[in-house]
């Protein structure tokens, strides 16, 4: 007998899951509203995925091969999932060098620096995206408007989006009904037909890739539908007592980032709970300042900061939010 | 409808290669390695000398103690040597080496194949001969059956739930047994309900294993009190705790055993075996073996003389493949590796699996990434990545207040996680030292 025996403790089988295949299971989720971006804003949305996605890739490397001369893990596919996501943050007409700078606040600052993958406590792709809003703030909310492969990129025609037209009207005194003329109509907005960010805009493309990330397992349902809901709660329930000051709970549903932040940046493994528990209140807390900030905030949209806000108390919610164990505990002399 | 435990759980792929192979009887090899410790409990001290010439069934170690138990020979021929050897543990222990001359049983053992229903034994006298038999439970953990069968003082007994899950991938000796000796299994489950006074047995067996579960619900028509309850596909559907958690909705406390909800958990092939003892007079010596794998030629089922080489089984099977890369004592989620082949088959073998080179080595090792799918899992209700993390910090304390010592070792965890994290190599770490702790703190 010649063969040498692997010995190891058990279990002796692991699951074809990988961090990889997560990942790039993330990515998959993410074309179809990559394809909507296209067709809305042509040009624009191929550089502004490229450049991110390239720039995030090769902050990653660079770090780890010259700074921290460790064997560089951009293979695992979170780089990509990062560059992605921040290119869909950001206006499809930003200058090259502004995404850039995203790229490297995001992976170098705001996922390196605390230890790589697993380890940042805040989305980095939404700290990129929260630096570039305020050092660059004209460049980061001149929306281009869809207008196809006609958008151009440097050149496009720019305009604000429903949620700045809204809120922007309602602070001049302008009726929610009147207002409603000038944004597109709901169905419109359904599949993506305004200005907004590069990825945020396509509500049916993202809640697609939302469905499959659940059916492929890679997320659970509890962090987007609660902030949905709770967002559609409070909205609505501000509808119900002055629809002439209020929009509607469907409309702040098609409009901002709410999609995208529930879907793909709220679910982010590492800067999420862990329980389904600590789940659903974490989304009730990211549904709650997001309509603080829409109805009352500075800004006309607020799913960034509030996401970054609830990502500060996941470790609270991980540490006080305990699965139920199983059998009861019993002193024991 | 299929009833299973509350929560976690995992669907590892079943690859019961070998479910629909009849149990083949192992010729009796040449010699036989029998060690002196095949259960939980106290090692048995060996009664023979060498050169002493024995049958089959005759007692060769007698338990040391209560929490022990008795080693019969399970082949006729004489003692070659009492040495050390090395077991499938992969530790050192004293064995008797028995040279086969012939197959001569002691005339007490009744060798017919007929089924005796009747019980004609008292309560007393079952957990005597179960004792006297050197019973001790198949499943896996191989504590002494007469011990289970015993309730202490104070404590009360009003439900046997028989496991006949084997929710392990690959292993079929239970599912073949079920198939081909249900009116044994059931009549040793009657022995089992009668020791222990109860009015009603539950079997449960996984929903993969159809057949098994009508035969058996077919044969129980005929027993009293028994019914077969099928389960849900959910490892570990055939951990105690979450099997009581299925069939009667109790909840064994943390750090209690199923009697503190008044049940007792027997394996299907320590009720077989209680069955022989009792009705037979036959000791422990043989147990059923599935011996599998994806390149194996010929994968089975086979009865064998406990203390066979491990060796001898997968030559019967085929011959070890060519591509083996590592050979598992029980099941691929539970079981150890073998260093060697050349270990002796015990009480407690369930299964040999080997798995190919490819198949035989961990995956690189990646950051974890919270995504918390070692908490969905765990059936415990436990939280591995934590738990895990403490240990290997060296952080005991919390990782006891996090409730460490409740994992049951299952690798539910390891097997999910996407970063491939050794969880439960961390968890035993810490399991162990929290326990040593713990016993430090009540002898001061």
């Amino acid at each position: 007998m010649s063969n040498i025996l692997n010995v190891s403790p058990s279990p002796h089988r692991q699951s074809a899951e990988t961090t990889r295949k997560l990942m790039y299971g993330v990515v998959i989720a993410l074309l179809p509203a990559l394809a909507t971006s296209i067709w809305f804003f042509g040009m624009g949305a191929i550089i502004v995925t490229l450049v991110s996605v390239f720039a995030c890739v090769a902050t990653e490397y660079i770090i780890q091969k010259f700074i921290l001369k460790t064997k560089p893990s951009i293979s695992d596919g979170s780089a990509v999932v990062t560059g992605l996501l921040l290119a869909f943050n950001v206006p499809s007409n930003l200058p090259v060098y502004i995404i850039i700078i995203g790229a490297i606040v995001s992976i170098g600052v705001a996922k390196m620096t605390f230890g790589g993958l697993g380890n940042n406590p805040f989305n980095p792709a939404l700290v990129g995206r929260v630096f570039m809003l305020i050092s660059f703030p004209v460049q980061m909310t001149s929306w281009p408007l869809p207008q196809g492969f006609n958008t151009g990129y440097a050149d496009a025609v720019t305009g604000a989006t429903p949620l700045a037209i809204m809120s922007e009207g309602i602070k001049n005194g302008e009726t929610v009904s009147a207002l409603m003329e000038k944004v597109p109509t709901h169905l419109q907005l359904f599949y993506g037909y305004m200005g907004g960010s590069m990825g945020e805009i396509a509500a049916a493309a993202l809640i697609l890739g939302g469905i499959y990330l659940v059916w492929r397992k890679i997320i659970t349902w509890h962090i987007p539908v609660t902030i949905l809901l709770t967002v559609a709660a409070f909205t609505g329930i501000l509808w119900g007592v002055d629809p002439t000051k209020y929009a509607d709970p469907l409309f702040h549903l098609l409009t901002g980032g709410i999609m995208l932040g529930a879907i793909f940046m709220a679910t982010d493994y590492v800067t999420s709970p862990m329980t389904a528990k600590g789940m659903v209140i974490y989304g009730i807390g990211i549904g709650v300042i997001t309509v603080l900030i829409r109805v009352w905030g500075a800004y006309p949209e607020g799913v960034s900061f509030a996401i970054l806000i609830m990502n500060a108390f996941v470790p609270l919610l991980n540490m006080y939010i305990k699965p139920k164990r199983f059998g009861k505990e019993v002193k024991r002399g | 409808m299929f009833k299973t435990f509350p929560k976690g759980g995992i669907h590892p792929p079943e690859n019961k290669l070998t479910a629909d192979k009849p149990t083949a009887i192992l010729p009796v090899p040449a010699q036989v390695t029998v060690p002196v410790s095949q259960h939980i409990g106290a090692p048995a001290t060996p009664v023979v000398e060498k050169g002493a010439v024995v049958r089959a069934g005759q007692l060769i170690a007698q338990a040391k103690g209560f929490v022990s138990a008795n080693i019969h020979s399970p082949v006729s021929g004489k003692v070659s040597k009492i040495d050390t050897v090395v077991d499938t543990t992969g530790y050192k222990q004293t064995a008797i080496v028995i040279d086969v001359e012939g197959d001569e049983w002691v005339e007490t053992v009744d060798r017919s194949a007929g089924l005796v229903k009747d019980i004609t034994l008292s309560r007393e006298q079952i957990i005597e001969r179960c004792q006297q038999c050197g019973l001790v439970g198949l499943g896996g953990a191989t504590f002494p059956t007469h011990i289970k069968l015993t309730v202490p003082a104070g404590k009360k007994c009003d439900m046997v739930i028989i496991n006949g899950v084997e929710c392990e991938p690959y292993l079929t000796s239970d599912h073949r047994l079920m198939l081909e000796k249900g009116a044994e299994v059931l009549t040793g489950v009657s022995i089992i309900k009668k020791a222990l006074g109860v009015e009603s047995v539950i079997i449960g067996i996984e929903a993969n294993k159809p057949d098994a579960i009508s035969n058996l619900t077919e044969l129980a028509k005929g027993f009293e009190g028994i019914t077969v309850q099928p389960l849900k596909v959910k490892y570990p559907q055939g951990g105690e705790k979450q099997l009581i958690k299925a069939c009667t909705g109790r909840e064994v406390p943390s750090g209690g055993l199923p009697l503190d909800v008044g049940v007792v958990v027997q394996n299907v092939g320590t009720a077989f075996a209680v069955y022989e003892a009792v009705q037979k007079n036959k000791p422990l010596v043989e147990r059923v073996v599935t011996v599998t794998g994806k390149s194996v030629k010929n994968p089975g089922n086979f009865q064998v003389r406990i203390g066979t080489p491990v060796s001898a089984l997968i030559e019967a099977a085929g011959g070890m493949p060519d591509d083996t890369g590592k050979v598992v004592n029980g099941g691929p989620m539970m079981g150890k590796a073998l260093a060697i082949t050349d270990v002796p088959v015990t009480k407690g073998t369930s299964g040999i699996i080997l798995f190919p080179a490819e198949e035989s080595k961990r995956a690189e090792v990646l950051p974890c990434i919270r995504c918390g799918k070692c908490s969905s899992a765990c059936a415990m209700g436990l939280e591995p990545w934590l738990i895990s993390a403490l240990s290997q910090k060296g952080m005991f304390e919390k990782a006891e207040q996090e409730r460490i010592t409740d994992c049951m070792e299952c690798g539910a965890c390891a097997y999910i996680c996407p970063a491939k994290r050794p969880l439960l190599d961390y968890i035993r770490l810490g399991k162990a030292t929290v326990i040593r702790m713990a016993r430090e703190r009540i002898t001061k």
